[in-house]
C-alpha cells in the first residue's frame, strides 16, 4: 500500500518502481467499478448479504466515495432463515457506515410455511432468495445491483462478466454475454432490464481474508471457532438455529466450530475448527482441500446447478 | 467412477510437515498410487506435485511470515489462446493442479469423466464451466481462473479457440500482460495459432509465450520444436500490427498431459535448458510496472462533493505518477491547475501511481465534469475528432458506415461514425494483411472480423495511441438502439491537430488522407451532411384541422418528433423554408388547416416533401403513437436511415 502523508514533504520521494501489491491492484479495480456504476446508473443498489464478501464490498464502497457518503442504499434479501447474529451484525454495520438499509422478504412464501425441509432446497431457494430478490429489485425499480460474488467460487461464475446483463425477468443468458474489454463497461439498458455488477469478480477467498486482516474489517462472529451447539449428521455439523431441522429426540452437541460461508442456517454446515482469529482462519484455508461452497447444500442438487439458478435470476 | 477413485490416495491430515508450493501446511496431499502408475497408461502422466519448490518449503509455518510475504506479491494477468485440440484447457488444468490450486472436491467432481484414458484425470474439465461447453466439449466463453505461487498471484483469462469466438479471445487478451499461444507439435503453426497470435499482438500484449504442446507425441523431438519456432517467428514478424506494438516472443516445449515443462522441468527433453512455463510467468513484468513511468493520465469518473468546502475528482490513474503540487491540465477544456491533495479513505497520499483509484483536489476552481481528463501538461494527449483505429467487430449486425454509434473511451461517451473501412484483415491468413490492403476493400465488417477504420466523433475526445497507453487508446462502440457492445477499437493513428485542448480549433481539421474524394473544393456536400446527420433533407408539415385542442395536440406531436430526431443527431429546425430542406436539413412546421365547417372532424396529418416526392399520412392523436407513425413514414420515404427506428 502507498505511503501515507503526515505532512507535505519538502522533497518528494523518487518515482517509485510501483510494485503495487495484488491487494492494492484488486482494490483499485473494484473502486473503479463501484464509481462507474454510481456515475452511469440511475438507481443502483448494493446487495448486502452480511458475509465476508459483503463486508469487503461495503468497505470498498466507503473508500470509493470517501469523503462523501455511499450514494446508494444497501438491500438485504432476508430469507427468514439467516442466523440471528447475522441480522444483528447487519443492523449495526448499516448504522456505523451510515448507509440506508432496505430489507426484503418473500412474506407470502414464508407465511405459507416455506422452508428447506418442507420443500426441497432448490424450490426453497427459488422462493426465498431468487423470487424475493427479483421482487425486491422490481419493487424499488433498481437498474443496477452490486453483488459480492467472486469468480473463484464456482465454475459458472468464472465465466460471468463484471457487468452481468439481465433481461426484464432478471435472467442471465450465458451464451449471449456482452463483450467486456479493458475496463470499459457498457451500462446501457432498456427500461425494465438491469445489470448485476460484481466488483469482487477477480478476488479469491484468500484475497478477501487477507484484505479483512490488513484493513481490520469487522465480520460476523460466526466465522470464528467457538464452542457451538450442533447436530451431528455424519461428518457434517448442522447449526441448531431452527427447531425444525432436528430429528425427533435429537440432542445437540457442543462442538468447537465455525462457518466458512454464511447462508441460511438450515442449509449451511459448520466445520470443526480451532481458528478463532483471522490469521488462524487464513492458516486453516491454506490447508483446506475443499472449496468454500462445498458446505452449501444448494449448489450440489444437480450438475451445473449454480448456472441454472443464475439463468433464473439468482446472483 | 469407482475404478478411478482408487487411483488417488487421499491421506488424512496427520503430522505431515510437508508444505504446499504456496508455503502453506499441506494437510491432505494428493498422490498417485505408484504401483498403479507403473503398470498402467498413467505411466509418465502425473507426478506427485509436492516437490515443486523443495527449497522454498519452510520447516515450520508461520502465518505472520506468510502474510508479510503476501504483501510483497504482485499480480500478473495472462490469457491463454488455443484451439480445443491444442490442449489449452488441459494446460490450465495442469497449472492449477500442479500448483495445488484445486480443491479435493473439485478433483473428485471430475474423476471418471472426460475423454482421457481410463484412470487419467481429464484436467481440462477443471476449467470448462458452462453446461453448453460440457455438452459440446468445447470452450465458448472467457473463463477466469486464479492461482498463486510464493512469488506472484495470477489471473488467467482462458479464452476459446474457435473462430466464431474471436471476440471472446479479444476480451481475454485486452487485460492480459502475457499471452500463451498453444501450438500442437504434431500440426505446426496452424491458422488458429496464427489468428490467436495476431489478436494478442493487436491487443497489445507485450509478452507472447508460444507453448509447443504435445511434445510427448513427437518423441520429444528438438528438431520438431526448432522448426515450429522458426515457422512462428517468420509468420509473426510479417504481421501487420503497426511497428509500435512489439511483443516479445518466448518458446517452450511442453506436454500439458504429462506435465513436462509446465510446472516441473522435463526429464524427457534434456536439450531444452530454458525456464518452465511457470518459471517464465513468474519472471515476466506485469504492465502495472511500466504504466507508472508514463505521462500522467487520469479520467474523472465522478465529482465528490459532500459539502461546500470539498470538491474532489474521483477516478483511477490510467498512467503515470502524481504528487501534490504537480501541474495538471484539464481536457477538453484546456484549463490548468495544480494538484492540491490526493485523498483516500486511509489518509492523504504524498504520491500515487497507476493504476490506483484516488480522489484528487485542485488548487483552482475549474470546470470539470465526468468524462474529462486530468493530464501532464507537457505531455498531453491528442484532442481530436478524427483518428484511425483497428476495430474488432463483435455484433451479429455488421458495421454500418452510415450509422451513428456511441463511443466509450475512458469515462467519456460520445457519438461517433465509422467514416470508412480502410482495410480488413484476413484472419485466415493474418500475415497477408499487406496484400489485402491493395486488394478491393470489403464494404463492411462482419462479426468476429477485424479491420482498420477511420473514425469521426461528433465531439472532440482526448486520445493516446493504443501502443502508448492501453487505457487512453482503447474504446468500445455501442449500438444506441440495441445497447449491444458492437466493437472494440484500438487507436492506431491520430490526426494531429494544432491547438489540441481547445475544442473550437480541434474540430476544424480532418486528416487529408481520410476525407475522400467529395471534399475536393472544400465545400460540404449534401452526401456528407446526410452521412453526418443520418437523413436527407425534407420539408415536414403537420396540419391540424378542427378544434383549438387539435392544434395543441399537433404542437405536442411536433415537439416530440423534433426532440426525438434532434437527440438522434438529426439537423431539424422549425421552419417552413424549402431552401433549408434543400440544404439537407429537416424543416418542420405546424399549420392550422382552415376548414369552413367548424363541426368538421378533428384531424392531424403529416405531409412530407422530399424533392419532387410528397407523402401524407393521418396521425393518431396520441403523441407517442404519432411519433412512431411519423418515424415510419420518414423511413419509408428513405429520408431516415432504416436503422434509426428503434
Amino acid at each position: 500500500m502507498p505511503e501515507l502523508a503526515t505532512e507535505v514533504p519538502s522533497s518528494p520521494p523518487a518515482p517509485s518502481s510501483a510494485r503495487l501489491s495484488h491487494l492494492a491492484l484488486l482494490e483499485a479495480e473494484s473502486i473503479h467499478i463501484l464509481r462507474e456504476v454510481a456515475a452511469e446508473f440511475e438507481k443502483p443498489v448494493m446487495l448486502y448479504s452480511i458475509g465476508k464478501d459483503s463486508s469487503v464490498m461495503l468497505r470498498l464502497a466507503q473508500k470509493a466515495f470517501y469523503p462523501g457518503p455511499i450514494p446508494f442504499p444497501l438491500l438485504h434479501i432476508d430469507t427468514g432463515y439467516k442466523f440471528r447474529e447475522m441480522i444483528e451484525f447487519r443492523d449495526a454495520m448499516a448504522r456505523s457506515v451510515g448507509a440506508e438499509l432496505l430489507v426484503w422478504r418473500n412474506e407470502a412464501a414464508l407465511a405459507a410455511g416455506t422452508n428447506p425441509i418442507a420443500l426441497d432446497t432448490k424450490r426453497c431457494c427459488g422462493l426465498l432468495k431468487t423470487q424475493a430478490l427479483l421482487d425486491g429489485l422490481n419493487h424499488y425499480g433498481f437498474t443496477a445491483a452490486f453483488g459480492g460474488a467472486r469468480r473463484d467460487e464456482e465454475k459458472s461464475r468464472a465465466k460471468e462478466r463484471i457487468y452481468s446483463f439481465r433481461d426484464k425477468a432478471g435472467q442471465w443468458d450465458p451464451k449471449n454475454q456482452r463483450p467486456e474489454l479493458w475496463n470499459l463497461y457498457n451500462a446501457r439498458i432498456h427500461p425494465g432490464e438491469s445489470i448485476r455488477v460484481f466488483p469482487l469478480s477477480n478476488w479469491t477467498e484468500m484475497d478477501v481474508w487477507q484484505y479483512i486482516y490488513e484493513e481490520d474489517i469487522p465480520v460476523v462472529d460466526l466465522y470464528f471457532a467457538r464452542p457451538r451447539p450442533m447436530y451431528l449428521r455424519g461428518d457434517a455439523l448442522l447449526p441448531t438455529e431452527q427447531d425444525f431441522v432436528a430429528f425427533p429426540g435429537e440432542e445437540p452437541v457442543l462442538v468447537k466450530s465455525r462457518l466458512r460461508s454464511l447462508g441460511c442456517s438450515p442449509c449451511t454446515g459448520a466445520i470443526r475448527s480451532e481458528a478463532d482469529t483471522i490469521p488462524k482462519i487464513i492458516e486453516e484455508i491454506l490447508g483446506f482441500r475443499s472449496s468454500e461452497r462445498a458446505n452449501r447444500v444448494i449448489d450440489h442438487d444437480q450438475d451445473g446447478s449454480m448456472e441454472l439458478k443464475k439463468r433464473e435470476g439468482y446472483f | 467412477m469407482s475404478d478411478r477413485s482408487e487411483l488417488i490416495t487421499i491421506h488424512s491430515a496427520g503430522n505431515d510437515t510437508a508444505t504446499a508450493p504456496n508455503g502453506a501446511p499441506r494437510h491432505d496431499p494428493q498422490t498417485w498410487d505408484p504401483s498403479v502408475v507403473e503398470d498402467s497408461p498413467l505411466l509418465g502422466h502425473t507426478p506427485a506435485p509436492e516437490h515443486v519448490y523443495p527449497d522454498a518449503a519452510p520447516s515450520t509455518f508461520s502465518v505472520e511470515a506468510y502474510l508479510a510475504e503476501e504483501r510483497g506479491k504482485d499480480l500478473l494477468r495472462f490469457s491463454t489462446a488455443g484451439s480445443v485440440d491444442d490442449g489449452k484447457s488441459t494446460l490450465i488444468g495442469r497449472l492449477l493442479y500442479d500448483t495445488q490450486s484445486v480443491y479435493d472436491d473439485q478433483v473428485r467432481s471430475i474423476e471418471g469423466k472426460g475423454t482421457t484414458a481410463p484412470g487419467v484425470l481429464d484436467l481440462a474439465l477443471l476449467t470448462d464451466g458452462l453446461r453448453a461447453e460440457r455438452e459440446q466439449g468445447i470452450t465458448i466463453d472467457v473463463a477466469y481462473r486464479y492461482f498463486a505461487t510464493p512469488h506472484r498471484k495470477f489471473i488467467i483469462a482462458d479464452t476459446p479457440g474457435h473462430e466464431q469466438y474471436t471476440r471472446n479471445m479479444a476480451t481475454g487478451a485486452s487485460t492480459a500482460d502475457v499471452a500463451i499461444v498453444l501450438v500442437d507439435a504434431r500440426k505446426g503453426v496452424l491458422r488458429q495459432s496464427r489468428r490467436h497470435a495476431y489478436i494478442t499482438a493487436l491487443l497489445g500484449v507485450r509478452n507472447v509465450i508460444v507453448a509447443v504442446n504435445k511434445m510427448d507425441l513427437v518423441d520429444w523431438s528438438e528438431e520438431v520444436f526448432r522448426e515450429i519456432c522458426e515457422q512462428f517467428r517468420l509468420f509473426f514478424t510479417s504481421l501487420d500490427i503497426g511497428e509500435e506494438l512489439t511483443a516479445r516472443l518466448h518458446f517452450i516445449p511442453v506436454s500439458a498431459l504429462a506435465g513436462d515443462n509446465v510446472v516441473s522441468e522435463s526429464q524427457a527433453m534434456p536439450w531444452y535448458d530454458g525456464p518452465t512455463l511457470l518459471a517464465l510467468l513468474e519472471s515476466l513484468p506485469s504492465s502495472s510496472h511500466s504504466d507508472a513511468d508514463a505521462p500522467f493520465r487520469f479520467a474523472v469518473q465522478r465529482i465528490t462533493r459532500p459539502n461546500l468546502d470539498f470538491r474532489g475528482f474521483a477516478g483511477q490513474i490510467s498512467a503515470g505518477t502524481v504528487r501534490p503540487g504537480d501541474k495538471v491540465r484539464a481536457l477538453p477544456s484546456g484549463q490548468s491547475s495544480r494538484i492540491a491533495r490526493i485523498v483516500t479513505y486511509g489518509g492523504d497520499l504524498v504520491e500515487a501511481t497507476a493504476p490506483l483509484s484516488v480522489t484528487l483536489t485542485l488548487e483552482d476552481e475549474i470546470d470539470i465534469s465526468r468524462g474529462d481528463l486530468l493530464v501532464a501538461p507537457e505531455q498531453a494527449p491528442h484532442t481530436t475528432t478524427h483518428f484511425e483505429a483497428s476495430l474488432v467487430w463483435m455484433d451479429q449486425a455488421p458495421l454500418d458506415v452510415s450509422r451513428r454509434y456511441l463511443l466509450k473511451q475512458t469515462s467519456r461517451t460520445v457519438q461517433a461514425y465509422v467514416r470508412s473501412l480502410l482495410r480488413t484483415v484476413d484472419l485466415e491468413n493474418p500475415d497477408s494483411a499487406a496484400v489485402a490492403e491493395s486488394a478491393p476493400v470489403a464494404r463492411s465488417l462482419a462479426i468476429n472480423s477485424i479491420g482498420m477504420v477511420a473514425i469521426e466523433t461528433l465531439l472532440p475526445i482526448s486520445l493516446d495511441s493504443y501502443a502508448a497507453n492501453r487505457h487512453m487508446g482503447s474504446f468500445i462502440l455501442i449500438d444506441a438502439q440495441s445497447n449491444a457492445t458492437v466493437a472494440a477499437g484500438m487507436v492506431r493513428r491520430i490526426a494531429d491537430e494544432p491547438g489540441a485542448g481547445s475544442p473550437a480549433e480541434s474540430t476544424t481539421q480532418a486528416p487529408t488522407d481520410l476525407s475522400g474524394a467529395e471534399t475536393n473544393d472544400g465545400a460540404v456536400t449534401l452526401e456528407e451532411r446526410s452521412q453526418r446527420w443520418g437523413h436527407v433533407g425534407a420539408l415536414l408539415t403537420i396540419t391540424a384541422s378542427g378544434t383549438f385542442a387539435t392544434k395543441a395536440v399537433a404542437n405536442s406531436i411536433a415537439n416530440l418528433v423534433e426532440r426525438t430526431l434532434f437527440e438522434r443527431g438529426a439537423f431539424i429546425v422549425r421552419s417552413a423554408l424549402s431552401e433549408v430542406a434543400a440544404a439537407g436539413a429537416l424543416a418542420l412546421t405546424v399549420r392550422e388547416q382552415a376548414v369552413g365547417d367548424v363541426q368538421a372532424e378533428a384531424r392531424i396529418q403529416l405531409h412530407v416533401q422530399r424533392g419532387e416526392t410528397a407523402l401524407s399520412q393521418t396521425l393518431a392523436p396520441d403523441p407517442q403513437r404519432a411519433l412512431a407513425q411519423a418515424l415510419a413514414l420518414l423511413t419509408q420515404a428513405n429520408i431516415l436511415a432504416q436503422e434509426e427506428l428503434s
